[in-house]
Order: C-alpha cells, then sequence, then structure tokens
C-alpha cells in the first residue's frame, strides 16, 4: 500500500450555531475538534462512535458538502476548497445511512441510477441504458427494476440502488455514511458482502462509517475512533480489536463482545450519558465516563501519541502530564 | 437458492398508478373535477352554447322572469334590468371568473412559489427577508388595496387581476416555504449535490417533483379566493366594470331589485357558490389524495 494520502483532513474543526428558543443566545456546539485523519489509496478506513460524535459532519467536510470552520481538506495534497465541484464529484461519492431517504421518490430507479451520467453530460441515452443494465447486475438487482419507484422497493433493494448510483462514475472513494445501520439483520450482511466485493473489483478506497465495530472489523483495514469531535485513537484493525489503548475504544470492543446472544442494546459499560455537546466535560472529554480516569484528566485535555501504527489521545500514554501542568 | 432473494421481488403499483387510482376513489374530489371541467368548457364554448349577444339590450323586455317563474323559453333565466338574457351573461360570466381565477393565481403562484422555494432552500438572510415580506404583505388587507389602487388607476378586468395576483401570493409562500424545508434535509438532496448538480438543477428537478402537489392544492384554493375576491370587488363597484358580464357585478346589479325579483340575486350568487365549491372540493380532494405519498 502507498504512504500517499488521497484524501487528508488537517486540523479540521466544524463550529455549529446552536439558537434555543426565539430569544436564546447563539451557542456554538463544535462537532468537529481540530481532526487530523488520513485517507490511503486503497485502504478501508473504518470511523466509529456513538451518535452525535460529529462522523457524518466529518462525511460531508469530505464530500465537500460543507465547508470546515477551520483547517483543510486536501485531495491528493490539493485543497478541496478551490477544486470544480464537477470533477471532483467523479472522485468522491457518498452511500448514505437512510434508503429511504436517499433516493428521490419521484424519480424511477433507471432516473436515479443514470443522474450522475446526465448531470456530466457522458455518454448517449443507449449507452447510459447499456451502463444502467451493467450496474443493476453489479449491485444484484433485476433489469425489470429500472423502470419501477423507490416506494416500490424493500430497504436493501434500496441501498443497492444508492450503491448503483455512487459507482456508476467509477470514483476512487467512496464514502460510506452507516450503509446498513436502517437495514434488518438479515440484509445488512449481504450489502456488506456487496461492498467487499464491489472494492475488490473495482480497487475503491472507503471511509467506512459506523457505530458498530462488529462491521467495521469485518471490512475495514484501518479504524479510528471518535468521542465528541475529536479522534481519540487510531490504528490497525487486528491492533485495535486485540489491545484497543484508548479506554474508550475498550467500552466499545466490550460491548461488542458481549457473551450474551439475547442482550438486545448491547452495554457499553460507559455508565454515564452521552455529554452535551454544546457544554463538553473540562480536560479530557470523556474522564466522566472512563474506568481509568485520573485526576488531572478533568483539568488538561490530552494530546495525540504516536503509537507503532497510528495514535492516542489518552494522559494514560503519555509521559509528563504532570510537568505539563504545572 | 439466489445470492440476493431481497433482490427479486418488486411489488406494488407505481406512484403515478397509485395516484389515478386514489383520485379516481375520492368522492369529493370527482364531484369538484366534474363540475370544474363543465364549467371550463361551458367558458370556452360560451359564443356557440350563448343564445343570445350578452351585451344586447332590449328595453321592452327588461326583467323578464325564468322559465321556471313562468317566463319563456327565449329567455330561459330571464332579463336583466337592461333587457339582457341572464344566462348568456352567465355563460359569458364563467368566462371572466375563470380567467381570472386562473391568471391572478399563475401570477400570485409564480411569485409565491420562486420566494418560498428560494427561503426554504437556501435560508438565513434569504428566509429572513422573504418572511419580512410575507408580514408585510400580511398585513395588507387585499378589499382596501384594491379600492386604494382602483381609486387611482380606474377599474378594469386587467387591474383586477393584476392587483389579485400581486396580493395573494402569501400563501404560495408560506407552504412553499415549509414543503421545501421538509425536502432539503432529505439525503437525496445530499446526494444529487455529491454528484455535482447546479442548484437550479436541484431546486427543479429534485426538489419540485416533491412539492408540486403542496403547490397544487394551493393553486386551486388561491383560484376560488380571487374568484371571490373578484365578485366582492365587482359588487362594491371597484372590479370588473359595467358592461363586462361578472357574476359578482350581476349581484351588484340585481341588488336593487332583490325583494321584488329575488332570482336576479340568487341566480348568480348559486353560480359562483357551485364553482368555488367545486374548486374547493377539488383542492380540498387532492390534498388527501396526494397526502399519503409526502410521508414516504
Ligand atoms: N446542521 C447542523 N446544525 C447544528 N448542529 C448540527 C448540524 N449537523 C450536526 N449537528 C450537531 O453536530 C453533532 C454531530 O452530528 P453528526 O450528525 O455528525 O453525528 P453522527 O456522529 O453522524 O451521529 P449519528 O451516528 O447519529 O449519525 C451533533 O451534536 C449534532 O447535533
Ligand atoms: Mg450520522
Amino acid at each position: 500500500m502507498t504512504n500517499k494520502p488521497v484524501l487528508e483532513l488537517k486540523n479540521v474543526s466544524k463550529t455549529y450555531t446552536i439558537k434555543q428558543g426565539l430569544f436564546g443566545k447563539p451557542k456554538p456546539l463544535r462537532a468537529l475538534n481540530d481532526v487530523s485523519l488520513n485517507l490511503q489509496h486503497g485502504e478501508v478506513l473504518g470511523l466509529v462512535g456513538e451518535s452525535g460524535c460529529g462522523k457524518s459532519t466529518l462525511a460531508k467536510i469530505l464530500l465537500g458538502l460543507e465547508a470546515p470552520s477551520e483547517g483543510q481538506v486536501l485531495v491528493d495534497g490539493q485543497a478541496l476548497a478551490g477544486q470544480d465541484r464537477i470533477a471532483l464529484s467523479r472522485r468522491i461519492q457518498p452511500i448514505f445511512q437512510d434508503p429511504y431517504s436517499s433516493l428521490n421518490p419521484r424519480k424511477s430507479i433507471e432516473d436515479i441510477i443514470t443522474l450522475p451520467l446526465r448531470v456530466h453530460g457522458i455518454g448517449d441515452s443507449a449507452s447510459r441504458d447499456r451502463e444502467l443494465h451493467k450496474m443493476l447486475d453489479i449491485v444484484g438487482l433485476p433489469a425489470r427494476v429500472a423502470r419501477s419507484y423507490p416506494s416500490q422497493m424493500s430497504g436493501g433493494q434500496r441501498q443497492r440502488v444508492a450503491i448503483a448510483r455512487a459507482l456508476i462514475m467509477k470514483p476512487e472513494i467512496v464514502i460510506c455514511d452507516e450503509p446498513t445501520s436502517a437495514l434488518d439483520v438479515s440484509v445488512q450482511s449481504q450489502i456488506l458482502n456487496l461492498l467487499a466485493d464491489l472494492r475488490a473489483e473495482f480497487g475503491l478506497t472507503y471511509l467506512f462509517i459506523s457505530h458498530n465495530l462488529a462491521v467495521v472489523e469485518h471490512l475495514a483495514t484501518r479504524v479510528a475512533v471518535m468521542y465528541l469531535g475529536r479522534i481519540v485513537e487510531e490504528a490497525d484493525v487486528a491492533t485495535l480489536f486485540e489491545t484497543a489503548r484508548h479506554p474508550y475504544s475498550r467500552a466499545l470492543l466490550a460491548s461488542v463482545l458481549t457473551p450474551d446472544p439475547d442482550m438486545g442494546v448491547p452495554d457499553t459499560q460507559l455508565g454515564a450519558a452521552y455529554p452535551n455537546p454544546i457544554a463538553p466535560p473540562s480536560g479530557c472529554a470523556f474522564h466522566p465516563r472512563c474506568a481509568k480516569v485520573m485526576p488531572h484528566c478533568s483539568r488538561i485535555a490530552p494530546w495525540p501519541v504516536p503509537t507503532s501504527d497510528g495514535h492516542v489521545e489518552c494522559h494514560l500514554y503519555d509521559q509528563q502530564p504532570l510537568q505539563a501542568a504545572s | 437458492m439466489t445470492a440476493f432473494p431481497d433482490a427479486l421481488e418488486i411489488t406494488g403499483p407505481t406512484p403515478g398508478q397509485q395516484l389515478r387510482r386514489r383520485m379516481f376513489g375520492h368522492q369529493g374530489f370527482m364531484i369538484g373535477a366534474v363540475f370544474l371541467v363543465l364549467l371550463v368548457i361551458i367558458a370556452l364554448l360560451a359564443p356557440v352554447l350563448a343564445p343570445h349577444d350578452p351585451y344586447a339590450q332590449s328595453l321592452s323586455n327588461r326583467m323578464v322572469r325564468p322559465v321556471f317563474m313562468g317566463g319563456t323559453w327565449e329567455h330561459p333565466l330571464g332579463t336583466d334590468h337592461l333587457g339582457r338574457d341572464y344566462l348568456s351573461r352567465l355563460i359569458y360570466g364563467a368566462r371572466v371568473s375563470l380567467m381570472i381565477g386562473a391568471v391572478a393565481a399563475l401570477i400570485s403562484g409564480t411569485i409565491g412559489t420562486a420566494l418560498g422555494v428560494a427561503a426554504g432552500y437556501f435560508g438565513g438572510r434569504v428566509d429572513a427577508v422573504v418572511t419580512f415580506l410575507i408580514n408585510v404583505r400580511l398585513a395588507m388587507p387585499v378589499v382596501l388595496v384594491a379600492l386604494a389602487v382602483v381609486a387611482i388607476l380606474g377599474g378594469s378586468l386587467s387591474v383586477v387581476i393584476g392587483v389579485l395576483g400581486l396580493l395573494l401570493w402569501d400563501r404560495f409562500a408560506v407552504v412553499m416555504r415549509a414543503s421545501t424545508l421538509q425536502i432539503r434535509g432529505r439525503e437525496f438532496v445530499a446526494a444529487a449535490r455529491a454528484v455535482g448538480c447546479s442548484t437550479p438543477r436541484i431546486l427543479l428537478s429534485e426538489i419540485m417533483p416533491n412539492i408540486v402537489n403542496n403547490l397544487i392544492v394551493v393553486v386551486t384554493l388561491e383560484m376560488a379566493h380571487a374568484i371571490l375576491l373578484e365578485a366582492a370587488l365587482s359588487f362594491l363597484g371597484v372590479g370588473v366594470q359595467p358592461p363586462t358580464p361578472s357574476w359578482g357585478l350581476m349581484v351588484s346589479e340585481g341588488k336593487n331589485m332583490m325583494l321584488f325579483e329575488p332570482w336576479l340575486v340568487l341566480i348568480p350568487g348559486a353560480v359562483l357558490f357551485v364553482l368555488v365549491l367545486a374548486i374547493n372540493l377539488m383542492g380540498d380532494g387532492l390534498r388527501d389524495v396526494t397526502a399519503p405519498e409526502n410521508r414516504n
């Protein structure tokens, strides 16, 4: 695998302003806080974290759908901000979470899948039709669905349509934002297998977002763990699943490895609820829920500590927290 | 065994088929639609259907009673105070009412849709400006503004259409803004942007098809609204001017004789009622018929 990142986030922050009530004072909400992340050619980077930690925000920024408040997004080393939308959209395509919302209910499947070709003026109607049928075959849909509408299809079928739309222009990078979390468990694995096959077939690079570590283990080569707008640990998938460093990663892992299969919602063992992103905890944002919390964790924010295959952001792993404090 | 069992069955009718099925199954909608289509045909064929010239006066034949009150078939609905054939004036009056309804709704629909969709899609400052404009417009009483404009420009068909067209866009803007807000956050809009669609293309081909049913409902309601307002303005003498055959004007002209010849007022009043009722039935029906689709 080469070391040249195809997609790179450099110290990216995203701040939304939240207005509470009619006369409430607008408050800043840091959905992303100084995030740096690389996506290497050909890899599958899994991004995990609880609901609301900023995963979708990161995806939108990578897709150029939202502008970062601070920092930079680089595509092949060049700033995304100045680049042509049209050229960019040939290289990066999204697959969204909710296939009930990601397909226009008023359009036929044919129109939905060929929209990218039409927007980019690729081919004539005959060649677009050939492409359409090729894509339908690739994602495992029968040719006759071309004339039907999203409301006539099941969730799994819709997600296949969304995948066909994302891949019809042969992008290099696909940003999958929880592509299976809205689907039935039985359908989830079909879609995951399809995504894995497509990656092999087209040499795709994935950013694979999920709140489910089990799904990520299936597909990813590298994992980034996100907590409250920050990447708290980044490691190869094997390392993370064997020896997760950050206490938050360990808690997430423990929830996946729950022995009792009948337990409905896995216990995250995180006790306290997810903090309010408008008023994040002081110091290390994770300290109120951390099993290994130390006295200075609530005062000093940790910084990224490099590891053999990534980094971790926790006072357990930095050498001089107390000197820095004084 | 197939690899993708979920991929094989495509069930159910297309959205178009569903819509048609629901339309034909909705009584209110069908009744309204049939009456409206009938009235449109009558208006279009007015020169063929009208037994007399609606402007031809005959002072010797003034206020002949309609046939069901002892009149003759020469004037089935009688004649007015100038001896003009009442049925012919009613038939030509349908043209005036429908034209005012259609053109005023077209003008105000264009203005209101443009403002509402822009406000809903772009949000922020655009939304603030549009919301302000809507509030300003809502603070202006239509009838008083119409009185003032007619006092300055004089009353005529085109002035009435213009005034109503420029005043009745508020509901369009409110409804289109809310509908756009609802749609713009959907993921297919983000997908279209990620594919490289331009903003006009997103507005026209991704958002519009999803809100056009709401637009049609408002069009019908505002048509009825405009027709009633025209009648009211003409009744007050600041709308369409004589001798144009307008139903509102006919009520107004008949009101002096109302105690002795009530049919002079009742006949144009009744057709006005039927027209507005038909349009409203159709609008309500459309809302019912299209609502289930909005949810998915
Ligand atoms: N347009 C917006 N305006 C204001 N706040 C927003 C906006 N979009 C996201 N947020 C906030 O930013 C934070 C991160 O949201 P984001 O959608 O990225 O979370 P997520 O990790 O994708 O969660 P989920 O797993 O539920 O999809 C949340 O607290 C959310 O409320
Ligand atoms: Mg999300």
